[in-house]
């Protein structure tokens, strides 16, 4: 759907103001960025993580106490999808040396590096292999590769800036020392970096960068990355076995408390079925369609937190999940496309963010939450400089046609070739007329507990990618979520390679700690909630209900 | 943004027809949203919702129209009396290869892949394509050993498996694709020089003692050193170089 006649006349201010904000940014005259020691109070006033009530504490399990968004909370603190006596332990359907939960980026490079150090793999995905927050990633992966401007040293002072000083500092360390590995060790599985004629990297700013450091493949970076390290676990067949439509449900235990497995679940013919293993890499990503706050999503159909739930039930802490990260710029025009993520890519390259008089009023590459907050509190009553949308909505402008004015005509095509292609269908051309964007529901800044190894409390549990918490503080940096899952599946799939070693693997499985925790979750008065949700539901309520003679048990039949 | 109230808005019903079944669907969702108005929970061909993963490849045509059209179900917006499928796999042959021992020759993909040669020309592929990529060109590029060529022009492609299933040759042109760009980026392109010293410099353990001190102060001193650190300006040339220079 092309912008409507009304829309189009509130483009025009933009228009009006757009030569001046092109000549400032050409003299390197930037919009005044919110001061770091006043990035509290607009985050506390306007911040969707800071709404009175919004928080609840974990009544259950090892974080007992812990106040986090309500929605997380609702996950943490079910039963058992299905009754733990039920299950036949003496019946195992498949097994393999190091069990991997999760076909995203984190899952991949984990079944990579596992059976690079010599073991078998599983990879058990809930949709297909590569239906992951990694494929929708667009903008870049971080890395301090540039020796003559950048360090490892700068990159940790932005990742500590952006997660406001209180990420786990050893996690922080492993990421950006990692991280020039990790880039070459995708540039050698032949992922196409946009690189400059001699193989220099191209590299941009992201919010809260103080090194152009993002490093990318065109706008699809997370694509390239997901489609590459995918093709390359279907390169070794024999050692690692991919399993789709078959999410985890549960983890199984020994009687010496090491992970050795999980209960799946067969989503086409509802049957359970185990897969035994020395060792577990969770790597279940985020948790997007949970809608926090009733937030739309740039998450894929499948992030509902599983990997929190099953993990939190075998004994894991959770940590940071009191933040949630919403991603400044989602489209809000038009309804097909709501909710979509636009790149942070758009205003690395320059666009800034204008309200609905064509005004800028925000430094348009503040950290992701104080970006996503001032937007909030200019459609907010308290500044009604939103610009309405024919939904009842209002959003902000994105002006991607300044690109073009800066860089020269044609950037925005060659740069953002995903995009400029998805609005061409609506008949929006993003080379001339600005995005409609507001804030969406974007990443779970927190996670489970564990150390840099990705070792968990429970021995032979490791965690990998968005599921992992720590890493980001409280509020993650745009780049560093691919560089998160390459680097951590790379360390879990080493490690639990090296941890199977000399483990036979021959304890008796168990599934007491479900036991144990749905009596937790009883003995708290909490009734019918049953977890892992596995997927949102979308489908019409009024169908269900005419449903007769179908169970639900949460969302799913 | 909050999730859409059906409720609130007034929404036009049209009817379209899944696998041959009618169905009435508001005029403004996507043949995504349209299914699931219609009461399916879906679970294969629905992926990112976002227009990347490939996952639902969709087929559709209209009553009293010869032509078939393609798009992706999350992207493409009903019409009135679409006939629709879709199609959430195909199967596909996938060659497995060492990429560290492949070289860029003319017979590269075409030794992995000799159907290559099968192709008639026919031009389904691109015409089946929701990326618009032209696909036809790129196996063509391939067949001819031109990874430069295959690699770019299929840049775009999301793996649906549309092409291949459109395909009278019995090509898998998206795994021929890959494969050419795999090639391109591992043994075509030139290696980043900067990364390789940079990995060095790390393994080396120049950044240790500088990370250890980073990682032992407390949050007032690393907000100064955060505050103080000096940004690299949007409109600078590539080769920018910071005053303070220990810390590189």
């Amino acid at each position: 759907m092309p912008y409507t006649p009304e829309l189009k006349n509130l483009i025009k201010k933009v228009e009006e103001t757009r030569p001046a904000r092109v000549e400032r940014k050409k003299k390197g005259e930037e919009f005044t960025g919110i001061p770091v020691d006043k990035r509290q109070d607009i985050l506390k006033k306007y911040h969707p993580d800071f709404i009175a009530g919004t928080r609840k504490e974990l009544k259950v399990g090892a974080s007992k106490g812990y106040a986090i968004a309500q929605e997380y909370a609702y996950i943490l603190e079910t039963k058992s999808r299905v009754d733990p006596d039920k299950i036949d332990l003496s019946k195992v359907a498949m097994e393999t040396d190091v069990l991997v939960i999760g076909g995203g980026g984190a899952g991949n490079s984990a079944a990579l590096l596992a059976r690079e150090n010599g073991a078998k793999v599983i990879l058990a995905t809930k949709l297909r292999n590569g239906d992951a927050n990694t494929m929708m990633a667009e903008g870049g992966i971080q890395g301090a590769s540039k020796t003559w401007k950048d360090s490892p040293y700068y990159h940790y002072l932005d990742v500590l800036g952006g997660g406001h000083f209180v990420n786990d500092p050893e996690l922080v360390y492993t990421l950006v020392t990692e991280a020039p590995k990790a880039l070459q060790w995708l540039e050698k599985l032949g992922m196409i970096f946009s690189k400059y004629p001699d193989g220099k990297l191209h590299s941009m700013h992201g919010g809260g960068t103080s090194r152009k450091r993002m490093h990318y493949a065109g706008d699809i970076t997370g694509a390239e990355i997901m489609r590459t390290v995918r093709d390359e676990v279907r390169n070794h067949p024999e050692d690692i076995k991919v399993v789709e439509f078959s999410p985890a449900v549960e983890l199984l235990l020994d009687d010496s408390g090491r992970c050795v497995g999980a209960v799946m679940y067969n989503l086409e013919t509802e049957e359970y079925f185990i897969i035994k293993a020395k060792a577990v890499i969770m790597a279940t990503g985020g948790t997007g369609r949970l809608h926090i706050q009733d937030f739309m999503t740039t998450n894929h159909y499948g992030a509902t937190g599983d990997g929190l739930v099953m993990s939190y039930r075998a004994g894991v802490p959770v940590c940071f999940l009191h933040t949630v990260q919403y991603h400044p710029t989602g489209a809000v025009f038009p309804e097909q496309a709501e909710g979509l993520l636009i790149t942070e890519k758009v205003r690395g390259a320059g666009a800034n963010i204008v309200n609905v008089h064509g005004e800028q009023f925000v430094f348009e590459r503040e950290p992701r939450d104080v970006e996503a907050s001032a937007i909030i509190r200019e459609c907010s009553k308290d500044r009604n400089n939103g610009v309405p949308t024919p939904t009842g909505k209002f959003g902000v402008w994105l002006d991607a046609p300044m690109i073009d004015m800066l860089s020269g005509e044609g950037t925005v095509a060659r740069e953002f070739p995903g995009k400029s292609i998805l609005f061409r269908r609506y008949g929006i051309n993003i080379s001339k007329e600005p995005m409609l964007i507001y804030p969406t529901l974007h990443y779970q800044n927190g996670g489970m507990e564990a150390n840099n190894k990705g070792e968990t409390k429970v021995p032979g549990l490791y965690m990998a990618g968005e599921v992992l918490g720590g890493i980001h503080g409280q509020n993650r940096l745009m780049g560093n979520s691919l560089l998160d899952v390459t680097v951590f599946g790379r360390i879990a799939g080493i490690n639990a390679a090296e941890y199977i070693k000399g483990f036979a693997g021959n304890g008796n499985l168990s599934l007491d700690h479900v036991k144990k925790f749905n009596k937790e979750v009883e003995g708290a008065g909490i009734k019918d909630k049953v977890g892992p949700m596995l997927l949102p539901d979308y489908s019409n309520p009024d169908v269900r209900k005419r449903q007769l003679t179908t169970e639900y048990l949460g969302t799913m039949r | 943004m909050k999730k859409s109230n059906d409720k609130e808005t007034k929404r036009n019903l049209i009817p379209i027809f899944l696998m041959g079944k009618r169905y009435d669907v508001p005029d403004s969702l996507t043949i995504q949203k349209a299914t699931e108005y219609a009461g399916y929970q879906l679970i294969r061909g629905c992926g990112c919702r976002g227009g990347i993963c490939g996952a639902c490849g969709t087929i559709y045509r209209f009553p009293n129209d010869s032509k078939l059209y393609y798009g992706l179900a999350c992207q493409t917006v009903v019409e009135s009396n679409m006939y629709i499928t879709q199609i959430p796999f195909f199967p596909g042959n996938k060659a497995t290869y060492d990429l560290e021992k492949l070289e860029p020759t003319e017979s590269v993909i075409s030794d992995y892949y000799p159907e290559i040669f099968k192709c008639m020309g026919c031009n389904n592929c691109t015409l089946s394509c929701p990326m618009d990529i032209k696909v036809m060109d790129y196996v063509a590029m391939a067949m001819a050993g031109n990874i430069k060529e295959a690699a770019e022009m299929s840049f775009d492609c999301v793996m649906c498996g549309l092409c291949s299933a459109r395909c009278p040759a019995e090509e898998v042109q998206y795994n021929i694709g890959i494969m050419a760009r795999r090639i391109y980026g591992r043994h075509v392109l030139p290696k980043s020089e900067h990364l390789e010293e940079r990995v060095q410099q790390v393994e080396e353990g120049r950044y240790e003692s500088m990370l250890k001190d980073l990682m032992g102060m407390d949050k007032d001193q690393l907000r100064e050193l955060y505050i103080k650190r000096q940004p690299e300006p949007d409109n600078v040339d590539e080769m920018w170089e910071p005053d303070e220079k220990k810390y590189l």
